[in-house]
């Protein structure tokens, strides 16, 4: 059975550009805005990308802790967070959604157990950002078996020795982090050397789907279109932080910015 | 059952996964540290085994931090309550006034053999930084601080210590504010700048080449005391127990390292927290589950959902909701045993060894003292407790002069 998420980029494919990836966290800034917020953007991004949050990231940037904290302020809770997802889920059935998270939630929740609750709301892939390779060959295996895309992580850090290894035990998408970064930092590398890496990935792994993220903004994303796919993060949750200062509709806000991105890489 | 083994140093006891017992350590961090952190382990790994190295560590150890450090009998404590022999090992006179030093030294020396300029480092109750400041001002390194808000304001004079050492101090408003965000802030900064940084994490937490790293550092606690033991009784005494408070548990690890395989009883005092408080920061004592947290397997204070919980404690070095993976593979195989001390109970044990003895512990082992003041008595004369008084008050002068009136030392 192919998978929404292969399914979309052999769409975007088809129409010669990068999917549009596009990652709000749960709960942000109430329960129902960011339902809302899936439901609208989802018209021109391909694929979703939610966040569970946790309070003790250790590779999050300002914007998506702030994001987080609301969520967590608001009491968001897990079996929330499926909720949402399939609620989404069910006026949205084809469009495929990636859960984020740290570890610790699922650890706690059950490995299991919490895979359960990912098949049962729809969830179609899971990062897990603190559950490097080799460490996460039993969970990635364990999604593999319940049809969840468990995406593996490269970072220009990794050596090429590694991410062979890595690609080999990934499944239809592999992320690509830009640059030393947490999220949200300013691109510190400029698309033409983080396009070199890319390519070289690239061949090491062709038939997969490779997506770039971290300091991905409005201002650079066209730059980086020949990827396959490209990831906004925190960009909508400074949005999200903005609309709530001015006291602007978050969900409209949000609308025009992936209205405005998707414009870009068409 | 858990089981620790003899003859191998306590560190060195993981599986291919870094890993205590199959459950405690381990290294869970974003894919960008997977390569600075395998490059620190190689460079420590062969670094461990350097003549060279171990030569320059010790002549620093000597020369710079002042090795060894006290140890004394507390004649007036032991007289007052009447039971128990008390004595203390006083790594306070440590250059800088605590143990941190040790690690900060250690890590400042691979850092230079790393060929990096920059060194960053957390710390709670500022001793941390203010050791990592001082060691990367000897050792011609620049130096940045990860400091919780709160912490800076309840732990002024380290914080001047440090600005006067030329370390610029990175304040942490995320959370509560305390140190497991100052912890995380410095290692979100490191994920950004490993290509020309090291970090110094300040407790023996984290991934596991850090707890590695400060463990064997702070080794050189129990490599001074168990030659100090043998001169005073002639050989190891059968009754003795070693007594540590432990926040991250770095000293505690220090100081027990040595007498690993030997019948000493090993006692770990955690923070209790305010009397009525349940916001402890004691995941050993009160039953924690494993959870993971700055990168490690462990004990940690957390709700049921693994968020992290707020802890509360009046001694920012202890208030820290985790703990060393080491401590939780101690506990599951029975080699130490943990218990806590409340605010006031560090208080009035600070308050009656400054009284009647030379010292002045700070309030972290103040936590420990409190231990020894409520077992001593019930002890016969035959058996030693020595409490490590890894900090001096003088940093703590501030809050106990709001807690109690009056500050003595």
């Amino acid at each position: 059975m192919k998978s929404k998420i292969k399914s979309a980029f052999e769409k975007c494919r088809k129409e010669k550009r990068p999917a549009l990836i596009t990652y709000t966290v749960a709960g942000d800034n109430t329960k129902k805005n960011s339902l809302k917020i899936l439901s609208s953007i989802s018209k021109n991004a391909d694929i979703l990308e939610l966040g569970f949050p946790h309070n003790t990231p250790i590779a999050d940037g300002g914007q998506i802790q702030g994001s987080s904290h609301r969520s967590l302020k608001n009491g968001i809770k897990l079996k929330d967070v499926f909720q949402i997802v399939k609620n989404f889920k069910k006026s949205n059935p084809l469009k495929p959604l990636i859960l984020m998270g740290y570890y610790n939630l699922i650890y706690q929740n059950g490995e299991n157990n919490f895979l359960d609750s990912c098949k049962s709301s729809g969830v179609d892939g899971l990062i897990v950002v603190d559950l490097p390779w080799p460490e996460n060959k039993i969970f990635s295996n364990k999604c593999k078996r319940k049809f969840i895309n468990f995406i593996q992580l490269l970072s220009p850090t990794t050596s090429k020795d590694r991410m062979k290894k890595i690609i080999k035990d990934s499944h239809d998408m592999i992320y690509y982090i830009s640059m030393l970064s947490t999220t949200g930092g300013k691109l510190k590398v400029s698309p033409k050397n983080i396009l070199k890496n890319y390519k070289k990935i690239k061949k090491l792994a062709n038939n997969k789907n490779l997506v770039i993220g971290f300091g991905i903004t409005i201002k650079t994303i066209s730059s980086l279109r020949i990827a396959d796919g490209l990831v906004v993060g925190s960009q909508l949750c400074q949005t999200i932080t903005n609309s709530i200062k001015k006291r602007q509709n978050p969900v409209i806000k949000l609308d025009k910015l992936v209205y405005n991105l998707k414009k870009r890489i068409i | 059952m858990t089981k620790i083994k003899k003859g191998i140093p306590l560190i060195d006891q993981h599986d291919k996964s870094y890993m205590y017992a199959g459950k405690f350590g381990g290294n869970f961090i974003p894919e960008t540290l997977k390569k600075p952190i395998d490059d620190l382990t190689k460079l420590f790994s062969k670094l461990r085994k350097d003549k060279k190295f171990l030569k320059e560590r010790d002549y620093h150890f000597k020369n710079y931090i002042g090795a060894p450090t006290p140890f004394i009998k507390l004649e007036n404590l032991t007289k007052h309550l009447g039971g128990a022999q008390i004595y203390a090992k006083v790594v306070s006179e440590a250059n800088g006034g605590a143990h941190k030093i040790y690690n900060a030294t250690v890590h400042c020396l691979i850092a230079k053999r790393a060929g990096k300029k920059y060194i960053v480092g957390d710390t709670g109750a500022g001793y941390a930084g203010k050791m990592l400041s001082m060691a990367a001002k000897k050792f011609g390194l620049k130096c940045k601080i990860f400091m919780g808000a709160k912490d800076i304001k309840r732990q002024q004079p380290n914080v001047k210590a440090m600005r006067k050492n030329g370390a610029k101090i990175v304040p942490v408003t995320s959370g509560s504010q305390t140190l497991v965000d100052a912890v995380s802030e410095c290692m979100r900064y490191w994920v950004a700048n490993n290509d020309t940084t090291n970090l110094c994490v300040g407790s023996t937490v984290g991934p596991n080449i850090f707890i590695k790293i400060c463990a064997w550092s702070t080794a050189q606690i129990s490599r001074e005391l168990i030659k100090q033991v043998k001169e005073e009784f002639g050989k190891i005494p059968n009754k003795l127990k070693l007594l540590n408070c432990v926040g991250g548990g770095s000293s505690a690890m220090g100081f027990w390292n040595e007498f690993m395989d030997t019948n000493a009883e090993f006692i770990g005092i955690e923070a209790g927290g305010p009397k009525k408080s349940k916001l402890h920061a004691a995941p050993l004592t009160n039953g924690s589950k494993i959870g993971i947290l700055h990168g490690a397997a462990q004990y940690v204070v957390q709700d049921e959902e693994g968020q992290i919980s707020p802890t509360e404690s009046i001694s920012a070095g202890l208030d820290y909701p985790g703990i060393s993976p080491l401590h939780c593979f101690l506990k599951d195989s029975k080699r130490a045993r943990y218990v806590s001390a409340t605010d006031e109970e560090a208080l009035n044990a600070y308050k009656l060894v400054s009284k009647l003895e030379k010292i002045s512990p700070s309030l972290e082992p103040s936590h420990a003292f409190a231990e020894a003041i409520r077992i001593a008595p019930r002890l016969s004369s035959s058996n030693v407790i020595i409490v490590n008084s890894c900090g001096d008050s003088l940093k703590d002068k501030d809050i106990i002069k709001s807690k109690l009136g009056i500050y003595v030392r």
